[in-house]
């Protein structure tokens, strides 16, 4: 039975099960177009010069040497852009000026605040001569230097340089949550007080598609930009905002994408190019950003510094928590504060605790920019907040899991603000599972047995409090399109981009479901364009399948009702006795099959009686959120004297509801491991700390995980049916990330008796614990 | 795209030595994996380059007639791993190569080209050093050879003159018989990754498995450019093999090494891994060597 009842999803045929997905052999054989296969080869060339300064004023900058390479075009500076300051996060844009994005940027500026801000773009006819022309101006900026400040502490001090005038002590922004009375809540007799510094670094996407558009002008003043983004639809907006032009003229296509994390959800350098583009009469013109540029140039992930207090009763409870977060948004608001609101917000969430003080800055410093990525201030959150954990239950001498179950947010939670609900157990749920894959409760007790020699075990567990879309924070909206092919097919179009995750295949899962449809009678539309996609604010959060789900399920019966009435008038059957089953049209009495969707769609557009365009379009606003948990279990071994750690097993287990398809959603969480684990054990974006330069900015020195890194990936699901939610579903692109590294932490912990509070737990580090712990002698050797 | 003035293929290892001569400013390019990369950085840009790619004569293992093993400069790196006469005579060296990059660069890369670069983290230099092989060295005027520690001069720079190339490595026979080593390539990640420091041991046993005939180690990093541990090596040869003589091999290297303090690692990290190393790639090669220690 298909599901146009309205019911749970009892007896699906195409939900829940691995179809290969739809792009599959196209990206195996290589023959997807990505923007830069797109680019026609007669485009011009864009480079663009970034300051030498990590704070200063551009005084000038000489160009004529520059202008004699053969094959340069132009070159534009600071000095020849317009002065509309524009904000680039992708959120949704907000009606009220209060809660809109913070307009802080300009397409150049000649006021770098950051060691690689954007001061010039030369345009030449190949890259070869831009390159040299990069090279020619880099010795002719004449610079006011300025003093700079890389740490959010020192940024926050008085006498520090303040970047934005309208930020006094560089603080973007500053929130609290308070609940009940703390400093009263200490004064109980016998608590025990946990406290922990901890500090999460800078690291940044690494997508295998560098960011690059394109642009050129089309009709009448309109100009059209393809570009490698997740929100194309935000994209024409922020573009509009840049160029203060009515956003209509522009129009943004988005083709297949490799890999956006987070980056491509922001407002990148299409501004810029389309005005370069308008400067040269509406000649294409192209931007891609090299990879040492992606690492500087586009966003990163917000390093953090957390204090987290705890005042734990002997029974193992919470009497009063602390928490305070100060996270580094580099030189300009992006998202900015949303980053660190989400981890202050799940803080009296994941742990209630009746007495809680809890506080959250942003703090900007001469840095390049944070933005959104994968776990949006989770992944950073959920270290600290575990790590914190593990060490209560350390002060209790408690096993970690056992104080975890004891502590979590109960099931029947529910927080008023959004109005999410945990329904159920699924918490102990993902960490029974877990725990019975990798064994941890026996290998616990194991390990926890003193240890010698050099090479030891341990094993660790982490688990996360996430979300899975914006409301209440800010609007869910999503619209969709069908239509009936002449072969009785139907194709969807979302606003909602495929960026890798398999958002196309999803979506088509669900129109064949829901429809009655096979699903190769399916076919999405994979690339958005402004001009002919239906509106919608593109992919982030962990929000794609679950808020496409809405308008595809809407639009597709609002579809069936359609054909179903068609139908009546070849068959003279009333609607409500007809289904759609596997392509044909089904007398639900008797089961007869009275047409095929082939025959119906073939006569409604060719009939000579009735000939009508089948077609659905509606928007689903939606005023629902759901948590999305799990956990992670990981094991290591650790050799000391070579502080180096080895990731044995890793066993994620996530509930994200009615899985839609159980092969992607295991490829999102192996996904997300990796990245944990790159983020646990060895990435970390470095500066030089004399002058702001990014010191390691390229894939050799910045340790991403390599698959010589990586154990067997293991995720697995609980699937408690999401009431809220469309077909059941909920988030799963973010959450695998989150409670990898505090679990790393842990297992790493219990192996050597160290508990570190920084990642990454690089060598370096490892060094520097195991010597002040007397793990290693000072001078060296093995005993 | 690659910003490169002109590009000169040689026909032979004579016409190379003849280009290299007419080029002065000319840079010699094999498989590419460095060359590209830095004319991609902007360090070579608009240079010209020499090739060397297509001189087949100049790739393949071989014994020659004293005995060396003998490996054409152009040899990538995978099929110095994959040949057996590697494999049966100096194992070390096939695996320490096999941890360069990724299989893409190992197919490409060559081991001449990883020497003439002149860097100190080559992950073949160490064991090359260590194994003190001979650089065979063509030019205009002919061949000459020159002990591995003679071609490194500075950091970046090796010992060839105008108009000359490197043609081939040779291990001479009294350098690999009953030699048995071990290489360690210490990094932050098991793939793609530049040595942080390399330590390359071998041992030559006495018959009878009990001391240390002769122990010869070098390290990558450790330096400028690579090098030697003599003061270790003299302390252990001719001992008796016991768990107290190689701790303190281990130790003995810090009279003799002089690593980088630099962001990529601390200079007091890096004398700890020394150490660390030392002992444990002895022991391997005295595992390797049919040895124990006691």
């Amino acid at each position: 039975m298909s599901i146009d009842n309205g019911y749970p999803d009892v007896g699906n045929k195409i939900i829940g099960k691995s179809f290969t997905r739809l792009d599959a052999h196209d990206k195996a054989i290589g023959r997807v177009k990505y923007v830069d296969d797109l680019c026609d080869k007669s485009a011009l060339c864009t480079r663009i010069l970034h300051s030498s300064v990590a704070n200063g004023i551009v005084k000038s900058i000489d160009t004529s040497e520059a202008e004699k390479i053969p094959g340069i075009v132009r070159i534009f500076t600071c000095f020849d852009v317009p002065r509309h300051y524009f904000p680039t996060p992708g959120h949704p844009w907000s009606v009220e000026p209060s809660h809109q994005d913070v307009a802080d940027r300009l397409l150049l500026t000649d006021h770098p605040l950051y060691y690689g801000d954007d001061i010039a773009a030369v345009v030449a006819e190949d890259e070869i001569a831009a390159a040299q022309a990069i090279r020619v101006l880099k010795d002719k900026v004449v610079y006011e230097e300025l003093p700079f400040v890389l740490d959010v502490h020192d940024a926050i001090k008085d006498d520090a340089p303040l970047l934005h005038p309208d930020y006094p002590g560089n603080v973007l922004a500053h929130t609290q949550i308070h609940q009940g009375n703390y400093e009263e809540a200490i004064k109980e007799e016998g608590l025990i007080k946990v406290e922990g510094w901890y500090d999460v670094p800078t690291v940044q996407h690494c997508h295998i598609e560098n960011f690059e558009c394109f642009a050129y002008g089309e009709g009448d003043d309109r100009y059209v930009c393809y570009s490698s983004t997740q929100i194309p639809h935000i994209v024409r907006r922020c573009i509009g905002q840049a160029l203060d032009m009515d956003w209509g003229k522009f129009r943004v296509i988005k083709p297949y994408v490799g890999g956006g994390f987070g980056n491509k959800q922001d407002t990148l350098y299409e501004p810029l190019c389309v005005w370069l583009s308008m400067q040269l009469g509406g000649r294409l013109v192209k931007i891609d950003v090299p990879r040492e540029e992606t690492f500087v140039n586009n966003r990163v992930r917000h390093g953090e510094r957390f204090h987290i207090i705890s005042y734990l009763r002997k029974d193992g409870t919470f009497a009063a928590r602390k928490y305070e977060a100060w996270a580094d948004q580099g030189a300009y608001a992006s998202h900015g504060h949303a980053i660190a609101a989400k981890s202050l917000n799940a803080f009296p969430q994941l742990y209630p605790c009746d007495n809680i003080e809890g506080d959250a800055w942003t703090v900007f410093t001469n840095k390049p920019v944070a933005g959104a990525m994968r776990g949006y201030g989770m992944p950073q959150g959920s270290y600290a907040m575990e790590a914190n954990a593990d060490d209560c239950a350390r002060a209790l001498g408690m096993d970690p899991l056992e104080f975890k179950r004891k502590n979590l947010m109960p099931v029947g939670f529910v927080h008023a603000f959004s109005g999410n609900e945990l329904y159920s157990d699924t918490f102990n749920q993902c960490f029974d599972k877990g725990d019975k894959t990798i064994g941890y409760t026996k290998k616990y007790e194991e390990y926890k047995k003193p240890q010698t020699g050099d090479v030891r075990r341990g094993i660790g567990v982490a688990t996360f409090w996430y979300n899975t879309a914006v409301y209440p924070i800010a609007l869910e909206t999503s619209s969709c399109r069908m239509v009936l092919n002449q072969d009785g097919s139907v194709q969807v179009q979302l606003a909602e981009t495929e960026i890798g995750q398999g958002a196309d295949t999803a979506a088509a899962q669900m129109t064949a479901e829901s429809i009655g449809l096979t699903l190769d009678k399916v076919h999405t539309v994979s690339c958005q364009d402004t001009d002919v996609t239906p509106f919608g604010t593109g992919v982030y959060a962990s929000r794609g399948t679950y808020t496409l789900g809405f308008s595809v399920r809407k639009t597709a019966l609002e579809m069936k009702k359609r054909i179903l009435e068609y139908a009546y008038e070849l068959t003279r059957m009333q609607p409500y006795i007809m289904d759609i089953i596997d392509n044909n049209i089904v007398r639900k009495t008797d089961g007869r099959i009275l047409m095929s969707m082939k025959e119906l769609a073939t006569t409604a557009l060719y009939s000579r009686d009735h000939s009508v365009h089948l077609t659905s379009e509606t928007t689903a606003h939606i005023k629902t959120n759901a948590f999305s948990f799990g956990c992670c279990f990981a094991e290591v071994e650790v050799d000391i004297p070579m502080c180096r750690v080895r990731l044995l097993n890793i066993v994620n287990v996530h509930d994200c509801g009615q899985v839609i398809n159980p092969a992607l959603a295991e490829a999102q969480v192996h996904g997300g491991q990796s990245m944990g684990i790159g983020y646990a054990l060895s990435e970390k974006l470095l500066f030089d700390q004399k002058t702001g330069r990014p010191l390691n900015n390229n894939l050799l020195d910045y340790k991403l995980s390599s698959f010589m890194d990586h154990p067997r990936l293991v995720g697995e699901f609980v699937e408690n049916y999401e009431p809220t939610s469309a077909y059941g579903t909920k988030g799963l692109g973010e959450p695998p990330v989150c409670p990898v590294a505090p679990a790393i932490r842990a297992a790493v912990a219990q192996a050597t008796g160290c508990f570190i509070n920084e990642i990454p737990l690089s060598p370096d580090v490892l060094y520097k614990n195991y010597v002040e712990a007397g793990l290693i002698e000072e001078e060296g050797g093995e005993h | 795209m690659y910003d490169i003035k002109a590009l000169y293929e040689a026909e032979s290892v004579q016409d190379a030595c003849r280009l290299l001569t007419e080029h002065p400013e000319a840079q010699v390019i094999a498989g590419g994996s460095d060359v590209l990369v830095q004319v991609r950085e902007g360090k070579r840009a608009g240079k010209e380059l020499v090739s060397i790619y297509m001189l087949d004569e100049l790739r393949g293992i071989s014994i020659d007639k004293d005995e060396n093993v003998r490996i054409g400069s152009l040899t990538s790196f995978s099929n110095i791993t994959k040949n057996p006469i590697i494999q049966e005579k100096i194992g070390v060296l096939g695996e320490a190569v096999n941890m360069i990059g990724g299989p893409q660069v190992r197919a490409i890369g060559t081991i001449g080209g990883n020497t003439c670069n002149g860097v100190t983290s080559a992950d073949s230099a160490s064991t090359l050093h260590a194994w003190e092989a001979i650089i065979e060295i063509t030019g205009p005027d002919g061949v000459r050879y020159e002990p591995i520690k003679d071609f490194y001069i500075k950091a970046g720079t090796v010992d060839l003159h105008q108009g000359e190339i490197q043609t081939a490595i040779l291990i001479p026979k009294s350098s690999y018989e009953n030699c048995f080593g071990h290489y360690i390539k210490y990094g932050k990640r098991n793939a793609l990754e530049i040595a942080n420091i390399g330590c390359s041991v071998n041992v030559r046993l006495s018959d009878d498995k009990k001391t240390f005939d002769r122990v010869r180690i070098a390290y990558g990093v450790a330096g400028p450019v690579p090098m030697r541990a003599p003061s270790a090596e003299e302390y252990i040869n001719g001992k008796e093999i016991t768990e107290e003589h190689v701790e303190q091999f281990g130790k003995e290297v810090l009279k003799d090494i002089n690593p980088r303090d630099s962001w990529r690692g601390g200079k007091q990290f890096r004398e700890h891994m020394a150490v660390v190393m030392a002992q444990r790639a002895l022991r391997e090669s005295i595992k390797k060597a049919g040895g124990d220690v006691k």
